[in-house]
C-alpha cells in the first residue's frame, strides 16, 4: 500500500528524533504509525492545552520502546513543539529512550519494561466505570510483548470485570527482538486466544488506515466485554532495508549516512 | 564483558554437558555458535523472564547448569520472587547474567537503570553477588562457575571496560582482591568503579597522597576479612559504586564494620547513586557525573575523610 503524505510525514518525525538522539527503535516504531495516527486524528478525545482533562480518553503505550512514534503524533498534536522532537534521549530532554509519565505531556504511564501497560489500563477503565465517566481506555501492545504472562492475569480481569470501555490493540508485526514471533514464541492462533480470554476481537491491517478508521467506529464491539483489535503490521514499514529485518529493531551509534538513507525512503 | 560471559558459556557447554543457556527474547544472533553446535543446550525463549527462572530451576534439580541472560532490571525487579523461591530458597546452581548494571542504558531511562540490583540480589539468602570489574575478569570468575553448588548473580558493565584486572591475581568467588596498596586512604570498588578509583588514585598520587584500592568483585559472600585487613590502616576509606547507595558495597562495608570493627566506622565514606530514579538520559558518563559519581567527587571524599 502507498503512504499517503501524513504517513510520510509523521515517518519523517520519527527520523529527525533519531538524528537527534543517534539512535531509536525503527522498527518498533514505524509499524505502529498508522494505528497512532488514526487514534489521534479520529478516535481519541483529548485537549493538549489541558492534557490532564478529567474527561480525555486514555491511551497507553504498553511496548513504550515503541516511543518515538508516541512523541511524533504528540508532537504534531501540539503537546510540545516539533523542535523538541531533536531532543530525544540527551541528557536533559523531556523524550527518553521510553516514555515517561509526568515528564512528556500526553503520556499516560512510563512503560518500557514490557507487560505492564494491560494491567494499569484495567486499573484506569475500573476507576472510569466508578467515576462514571465517558473516557475510554486504549491500549497498544507489541507482540512479542504479550509473552509476558501478565497480560493475560490482566485479560481474564478485564472480562470479568465486563470492561466495555476497554480497548487492547496489538501491533501484531510477527517480529520480537530475536527474532520471529513464529520461531521465538508463537501466538497462534491469537484471534481465538482473546476471544477464549473474553475478548470480542477483531483483526485489521494496521496500515491501512481507512480500514483501521472503520473497525475504530465499531468500537465498543459489546457492552458487556473488553474490545481485542489485532493489526497486521510490518516490522520497519515504509523501510526497505529495515521491514521484517530483526537487525533493526534498535540502532545505536547511528551516522548521518543512516539517517539520510532513511529520509531517503520517504 | 557481555560478549566475554558468552563466549564462556559457551566454552563451558563445550567442556560439561551439564551446562544450558536461556535467553529471553534477546537480540537475534546472540550464542549463534552454542545454538549450532549443542541446539538441545540452547533456549531462546519469549520475553518472559519469570517463566525462564522457574524453568532454570526445574533444569537445574535435575542437575544441569542452567546460565539465564538478559537485562539486569528484568532479571532481578520483573522475577524477584522467582528468584527468591525458585532459585534461593530450593538453593540451585542456576546463573543470572544480567546485562547493563548501573547507568549502561542511560538513554533508555529509569526501566531499565539497575540501581538497586546488589541490594535486592545481596539480601536473598544463598544468592553470591559478583560484579568483574573487565572482561578478563569476567572470563576468570566465568570459568570457575561451574561447581558452585549455588545461586550466582553476575553484573555486567557496559562492555570495552579498560582491563584492569591481572592473572597474578586470580579469582576466588568471596575473595576481595587488593589492587593497590595505599598508606593513606583506601578506595573500595565494585564492578567498574575499579578502574575510575585507580585513575583517581594516580591523580592524587602526583598530589602526595597515597591511596589503595580493594576490590571487592564479591559482594556477597562479603570478604570480611579481606576488606578489613586492606582498610584498618589507613586514615580514611572512601566505597565507590555505581549503585545506589543504600544497600549495596558501602552498606555492606558499614555492615561488616559495625559488627565487627566499629572503630573503623568512622573513617568509611560512601559515594554512591543517590536515593532517588533518574531523571535525566544521554550517556553512561553523563548520568555517572549527574550522579555525582566522579574522580573530582572521589578525591573530594577522600580528601574530606583525610581532613584535608
Ligand atoms: C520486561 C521486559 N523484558 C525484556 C525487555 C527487552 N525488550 C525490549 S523490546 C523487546 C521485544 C519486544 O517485541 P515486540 O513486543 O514484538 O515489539 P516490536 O516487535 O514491535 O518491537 C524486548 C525483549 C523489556 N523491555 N521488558
Amino acid at each position: 500500500m502507498q503512504m499517503d503524505d501524513r504517513s510520510k510525514l509523521l515517518r519523517r518525525y520519527v527520523i529527525d528524533a533519531m538524528r537527534g538522539g543517534g539512535r531509536g527503535h525503527l522498527g518498533s516504531s514505524m509499524s505502529m504509525i498508522e494505528i497512532l495516527r488514526v487514534l489521534y486524528d479520529s478516535v481519541l478525545k483529548f485537549d493538549p492545552a489541558n492534557p490532564k482533562s478529567l474527561d480525555r480518553d486514555r491511551f497507553v503505550l504498553s511496548k513504550g520502546h515503541g516511543c518515538l512514534a508516541l512523541y511524533a503524533i504528540l508532537a504534531d498534536k501540539g503537546f510540545f513543539p516539533i523542535s523538541e522532537l531533536e531532543s530525544f534521549c540527551r541528557p536533559t530532554s523531556r523524550l527518553g529512550g521510553h516514555p515517561e509519565r509526568g515528564k512528556v505531556p500526553g503520556v499516560e504511564a512510563s512503560t518500557g519494561a514490557l507487560g505492564h501497560g494491560l494491567p494499569i489500563a484495567v486499573g484506569l477503565a475500573i476507576a472510569m466505570r466508578l467515576q462514571k465517566r465517558n473516557s475510554r481506555v486504549f491500549v497498544l501492545t507489541g507482540d512479542g510483548e504479550i509473552n509476558e504472562g501478565s497480560n493475560w492475569e490482566a485479560g481474564m480481569a478485564a472480562a470479568k470485570h465486563k470492561l466495555s470501555n476497554l480497548t487492547v490493540m496489538m501491533d501484531y508485526n510477527k517480529l520480537q527482538s530475536y527474532g520471529k514471533t513464529s520461531e521465538v514464541l508463537d501466538l497462534e492462533p491469537l484471534v481465538d486466544k482473546w476471544k477464549s480470554f473474553g475478548f470480542v476481537t477483531h483483526e485489521v491491517d494496521g496500515h491501512d488506515v481507512s480500514a483501521l478508521e472503520a473497525i475504530f467506529k465499531k468500537l465498543p464491539f459489546s457492552d458487556s466485554a473488553p474490545s481485542a483489535i489485532i493489526c497486521h503490521t510490518i516490522k520497519g514499514k515504509g523501510f526497505p532495508f529495515a521491514e521484517g529485518n530483526p537487525e533493526w529493531h534498535h540502532k545505536s551509534g547511528m551516522t548521518e549516512s543512516d539517517i539520510q538513507q532513511m529520509y531517503d525512503c520517504l | 564483558m557481555r560478549k566475554t560471559a558468552l563466549d564462556c558459556v559457551y566454552k563451558l557447554g563445550k567442556i560439561d554437558e551439564r551446562v544450558v543457556f536461556i535467553g529471553s527474547d534477546l537480540g537475534p544472533g546472540v550464542l549463534d555458535k552454542m545454538k549450532t553446535e549443542f541446539p538441545q543446550r540452547f533456549f531462546m525463549e519469549g520475553v518472559s523472564e519469570q517463566y525462564i527462572v522457574g524453568m532454570a530451576a526445574g533444569l537445574a534439580m535435575e542437575g544441569f547448569i542452567p546460565y539465564v541472560n538478559t537485562i539486569a532490571t528484568f532479571l532481578t525487579r520483573r522475577c524477584y520472587e522467582q528468584v527468591a523461591v525458585d532459585l534461593c530458597i530450593h538453593d540451585l546452581p542456576v546463573r543470572l547474567i544480567a546485562n547493563g548494571g548501573g547507568g549502561v542504558y542511560a538513554p533508555l531511562g529509569p526501566t531499565h537503570l539497575a540501581i538497586e540490583d546488589i541490594a535486592i540480589m545481596r539480601a536473598l539468602p544463598n544468592m553470591a553477588v559478583v560484579a568483574p570489574c573487565d572482561a578478563d575478569e569476567m572470563n576468570r570468575l566465568m570459568m570457575s562457575t561451574l561447581d558452585w553448588p549455588h545461586p550466582i548473580y553476575i553484573r555486567l558493565g557496559k562492555g570495552g571496560d579498560k582491563i584492569v584486572s591481572e592473572e597474578k591475581n586470580g579469582f576466588e568467588l568471596g575473595k576481595a582482591i587488593i589492587m593497590r596498596s595505599g598508606t593513606d586512604g583506601m578506595f573500595v570498588t565494585t564492578g567498574v568503579m575499579t578502574q575510575l578509583a585507580l585513575e583517581t588514585a594516580d591523580l592524587l598520587k602526583k598530589d602526595g597522597v597515597n591511596v589503595g584500592i580493594v576490590h571487592m568483585h564479591t559482594l556477597k559472600p562479603f570478604d570480611s576479612s579481606g576488606v578489613i585487613s586492606a582498610i584498618e590502616n589507613v586514615r580514611a576509606v572512601v566505597t565507590v559504586e555505581e549503585h545506589i547507595v543504600n544497600g549495596g558495597l558501602g552498606s555492606a562495608l558499614l555492615e561488616t564494620c559495625s559488627e565487627l570493627r566499629p572503630d573503623l566506622l568512622s573513617k568509611i565514606a560512601r559515594v554512591g547513586i543517590p536515593d532517588k530514579f533518574a531523571t535525566e538520559y544521554g550517556s553512561q558518563n553523563s548520568l555517572l557525573k549527574h550522579w555525582g559519581i566522579t574522580s573530582d567527587t572521589l578525591v573530594g571524599a577522600m580528601m574530606k575523610k583525610l581532613g584535608g
